[in-house]
């Protein structure tokens, strides 16, 4: 870094640093934060709802509270925690990665990530207005809302559920046209797209699908709101509306949006698995490729969501065949995973641990997922416990041990200190094992025909349940470990080296750790 | 199965079943342990213990825990799919994380490997090794599994071939209307479990959420075809035991089909999440052979006639107190709650409404627009207030507005007769 560089490094001090951040570091540190911070609210949300399911019978909740609490635990897991996660990590990341001196649109940036904090209170409002009286609560009609009449039943609380997706999605389109522009015009000299690192890869489509869908969400929270209050009958099967366009709507944002939360995990992967096989990344342009071909075959698919809701014929053998055929991309990715350990010269530290975690339980999830759009046997399974046991393999074996993975990963590049190794084993071994012993049993509830969102259960379903909650308990708490982790490596951590990791390769890495706070104002030369 | 079956309601017997699965899955784990050797302090042999653990978790299913016992063509068809197809990906999961585990014990630095510097495959056979997970799946998806799905799904859907019977179901928060549209019979089954056992005030039964006041009674041997709609919200009809399950849509109607071949009760409940009383939507299915079913629906015509004959009387006071009693708490229960105390911002409460305590006739015998028996009758639209005339009969009706009116500390002293609300459908 050259003298003048240096001379601009002073932000404003304390708060207003944060209030008026443009640096694409600030801004990422503070949507990874927020992340983290929800990602417990989140956690909190769904501890009450298993702490319910324990035991048989209505010990804690009403079956309406119920409803709220598992309805804000999917929306803030999905677009509270990991979304804006992935989007601080690409904030960080992707100026250092491709060369660049900051995002594109710094202020732009600025206000996707303020809008944030107040489209998460927004949601909450109605949850806690309710102990005062008011209102009958937050959205209790699931995080997708597809169950029409019902959101037109449902009180104010699914007003402020639209006005928080309208939020959302402007926070998210922000974010991905910033993305598209930053890598499309700023990438350093002699960084073509095809050298560009596959995360950077995986953002890039992951934006694009936020800009063909979020749309498409707002366009039907909107519809649902004017039928809710200004009269239409978009929706309203009593006065000729369709209850079934208003799923089509959202399964066609929802599905693809299950990608849009895997697919920075897909792309930050190979680079773990790279730098602690100490090998190049393997099959670069295929998993480019199929990235591509997932991200396309997204949005054919939607409808495997409502397989049960009585489509024709035609529709449910074509969607299931399209269905399976996501399973072909998937299986490069998984065989260019394996291509990257493949005769390396392999270490286990904890981002490692986590990253062949994710392959793991990722493959369990995509595995599962090769089932489910089988109609006949769909039948049995949509709307049972068997889906909440397969995605959250794909969310949180794949979403979440991906984040997890990335934050092990680049925590010292952020902080220039290291964490502890031996607590992020240990965090890492105890998330394994509840989170199996959390998801495990409750494929089999599923199987023996427990339906999904009931607040209470038949007798048969009793010992997976207890199972189930008891490792969901001890998962929530052993979570608690990687906040000490962070907190102790920001305080005291020793200090890490530029390079971070022996195997470590890419830009970002050429670096001090932390970098200062304005980096390639020069772009480096990519060869 | 059997295991499944039996009723779990005390501590010890969770326990018991809790501990069958962590044996089932040690014997596995302790297997894989002597093959590896004795543990020393190497993450991947954990890594792989964890692994085993979850195979062996799922192989469990097979055996122990899977779908109940299907008795009808769909739902024997669905569950050797999904054996089969569990069977693959297992398979699948094996092969693939066997070599996983291969190369994370071989290809460690701290055994002194070497790591190799190729991008992608190089030789034809790596190619081949690269090329031949694709068709291997191509051939699973659309062959191996992909043609015995068409012709499962051609037959779920068959609803209409050789249907010997139809049966309408018609469902609303939170119970389901039942009827034989050929023989004019109808009614309504709702949960039988009470709020003493859902609050743990009283002991839970073996069905506990799984019984219902009036079953659905079928035939069996017989081509039944099932017509699904909805008075309100969506709702999902589900009975595993059959294999199918079928989204009840308000202004649509569905169709599904069942060809129940052995008698038994059969239970099952609403799996589309439909409100405050989501898990509260038992479905209780009794199949039984022709003559007994024969038998059933004559008794059923004969109630239904004495029922007709009753709306006729003039009932009294207390007849229609007690009825109304028992209509009130299993079913405006659910959301008018005990006392009449609604809940506030849900649902309103009864006990002092301005509605039970208004008039409900005109001076010409006319309902009065959003008065109490207009209410109860018409329902309002847009809320869990649906139109009881559909469901209830002449005598339910007189009955729970009276009851209403002069209980929970209203005062009203009136009362309906059936031959009044007759007169106003």
């Amino acid at each position: 870094m050259t003298e003048a560089i240096t001379t601009h490094d002073h932000p404003p001090a304390g708060i207003m640093r944060w209030l008026t951040a443009t640096n694409h570091k600030d801004l990422g540190i503070l949507y990874m934060s927020f992340g983290g911070l929800m990602f417990f609210i989140g956690g909190a949300f769904i501890m009450a709802v298993r702490a319910e399911l324990l035991l048989p019978g209505l010990q804690l909740l009403s079956p309406g509270m119920y409803n709220q609490l598992f309805t804000l635990h999917a929306l803030i897991m999905v677009f509270g925690a990991i979304m804006p996660f992935a989007t601080g990590l690409n904030n960080y990341l992707i100026p250092l990665m491709i060369g660049a001196p900051d995002m594109a649109l710094p202020r732009v940036n600025n206000w996707g990530f303020w809008i944030l904090p107040f489209a998460a209170v927004l949601l909450l409002i109605p949850f806690f207005l309710q102990f005062f009286g008011i209102g009958s609560g937050a959205s209790a009609a699931g995080w997708v809302m597809h169950n029409t009449s019902l959101d037109l039943q449902s009180g104010i609380g699914m007003d402020f559920a639209i006005f928080t997706i309208h939020l959302l999605g402007l926070s998210s389109l922000t974010g991905a046209i910033n993305v598209v522009v930053t890598v499309l015009n700023m990438r350093a000299p002699g960084m073509t797209l095809m050298k560009m690192p596959l995360f950077v890869w995986a953002w890039l489509i992951t934006a694009f699908m936020l800009i063909l869908v979020i749309p498409v969400f707002s366009a039907a929270a909107t519809m649902l709101l004017t039928d809710r209050h200004f009269g239409t009958h978009f929706f309203d099967a009593a006065n000729g509306g369709d209850p079934i366009l208003l799923q089509h709507l959202i399964w066609f944002f929802g599905h693809p949006e299950v990608y849009i939360v895997l697919l920075p995990a897909w792309g930050l992967i190979p680079h773990i698995l790279a730098t602690f096989s100490r090998k190049p990344v393997y099959g670069y342009r295929a998993q480019v490729y199929a990235l591509w071909a997932i991200c396309f075959l997204s949005f054919l698919v939607w409808s495997h969501h409502m397989l049960t809701s009585g489509l024709p014929l035609a529709a449910e053998v074509y969607f299931m065949y399209a269905t399976m055929a996501i399973s072909i991309p998937t299986s490069v990715l998984v065989f260019c995973w394996l291509g990257a350990i493949w005769r390396g010269a392999m270490t286990f530290e904890t981002p490692m641990l986590f990253a062949l975690g994710f392959v793991a339980h990722f493959g369990m999830g995509a595995l599962t997922g090769m089932i489910l759009p089988d109609v006949a046997v769909n039948a049995q399974y949509h709307n049972s416990y068997v889906i909440v046991s397969h995605f959250h393999y794909t969310f949180f074996g794949g979403g979440i041990f991906g984040m997890m993975a990335a934050l092990y990963y680049w925590l010292p590049k952020f902080t220039g200190r290291m964490f502890d190794e031996k607590l992020g084993r240990l965090h890492f071994w105890l998330t394994v094992i509840f989170f199996n012993m959390t998801f495990i049993p409750q494929w089999f509830a599923g199987l023996d025909g427990m339906p999904r969102h009931i607040a209470d259960y038949a007798l048969r379903f009793s010992a997976m349940n207890f199972i189930s909650s008891l490792g969901a308990f001890l998962l929530g708490l052993s979570q608690l470990l990687l906040v000490y982790i962070v907190v102790k490596c920001v305080r005291n951590g020793p200090k890490a080296t530029g390079q971070v990791w022996e195997g470590a390769q890419g830009l970002e890495f050429t670096l001090p750790s932390p970098p200062p706070y304005h980096t390639f104002e020069t772009p480096p030369l990519v060869k | 199965m059997k295991l499944i079956d039996a009723a779990i309601h005390d501590e010890s017997v969770i326990k018991k079943r809790s501990i069958r699965l962590f044996c089932c899955s040690r014997r596995d784990g302790a297997a894989s342990f002597r093959e590896t050797g004795p543990i020393r302090k190497q993450l991947p042999l954990w890594f792989g213990m964890v692994f085993l653990l979850f195979v062996s978790g799922l192989a469990c299913a097979q055996s122990i825990w899977d779908f109940q016992e299907p008795v009808t063509p769909v739902a024997r068809d669905s569950i050797t799919a999904s054996v089969d197809f569990m069977r693959i990906i297992m398979g699948i999961y094996a092969a693939v994380f066997a070599i996983f585990a291969y190369s994370i014990f071989k290809h460690r630095k701290s055994s002194g490997a070497r790591p190799g510097a190729f991008t992608g495959p190089g030789t034809k056979w790596q190619w081949a090794l690269a090329i031949s997970p694709f068709l291997l799946l191509i051939y699973i998806d659309y062959i191996w599994m992909g043609i015995p799905a068409f012709h499962a799904i051609a037959q779920m859907e068959d609803t209409r071939t050789a249907a010997e019977m139809v049966v309408k179901v018609t469902a609303s928060q939170w119970k389901w209307q039942y009827e034989y549209p050929e023989e004019n019979i109808k009614f309504v089954s709702t949960i039988a479990t009470t709020q003493d056992q859902i609050h743990n005030r009283a002991a839970k039964g073996e069905h506990y959420l799984q019984e219902v006041d009036n079953p659905l009674i079928l035939p069996t041997n017989k081509k039944i075809r099932i017509l699904l709609t909805s008075t309100d919200v969506i709702h999902s009809w589900w009975v595993p035991s059959f294999g199918v399950k079928r989204d009840a849509v308000p202004g649509y109607l569905r169709e599904m089909w069942v060809n129940i071949e052995k008698p038994g009760i059969y239970r099952g409940q609403c799996a589309q999440l439909c409100g405050s009383g989501h898990a509260f939507m038992p479905i209780v299915v009794e199949a039984m052979a022709e003559p007994q079913f024969k038998e059933w629906l004559a008794q059923k015509k004969a109630q239904g006639a004495a029922a007709e004959s009753a709306a006729g009387k003039a009932w009294s006071r207390e007849e229609l107190m007690a009825k109304g009693d028992e209509i009130y708490n299993r079913i405006c229960i659910a959301c008018h709650q005990a006392g009449g105390a609604g809940l506030p911002g849900a649902f309103p409460a009864l006990a002092g409404s301005k509605i039970v305590n208004g008039p409900f006739l005109d001076k010409d015998g006319r309902l009065i627009k959003d008065g109490h028996l207009d209410r109860v009758m018409n329902g309002k639209a847009g809320t869990a207030m649906q139109a009881f005339k559909n469901t209830f009969s002449d005598v339910e009706i007189a009955a729970i507005v009276t009851y209403e009116r002069n209980s929970f500390g209203n005062h009203m002293g009136d009362m309906v007769q059936p031959a009044q609300v007759k007169a106003l459908r």
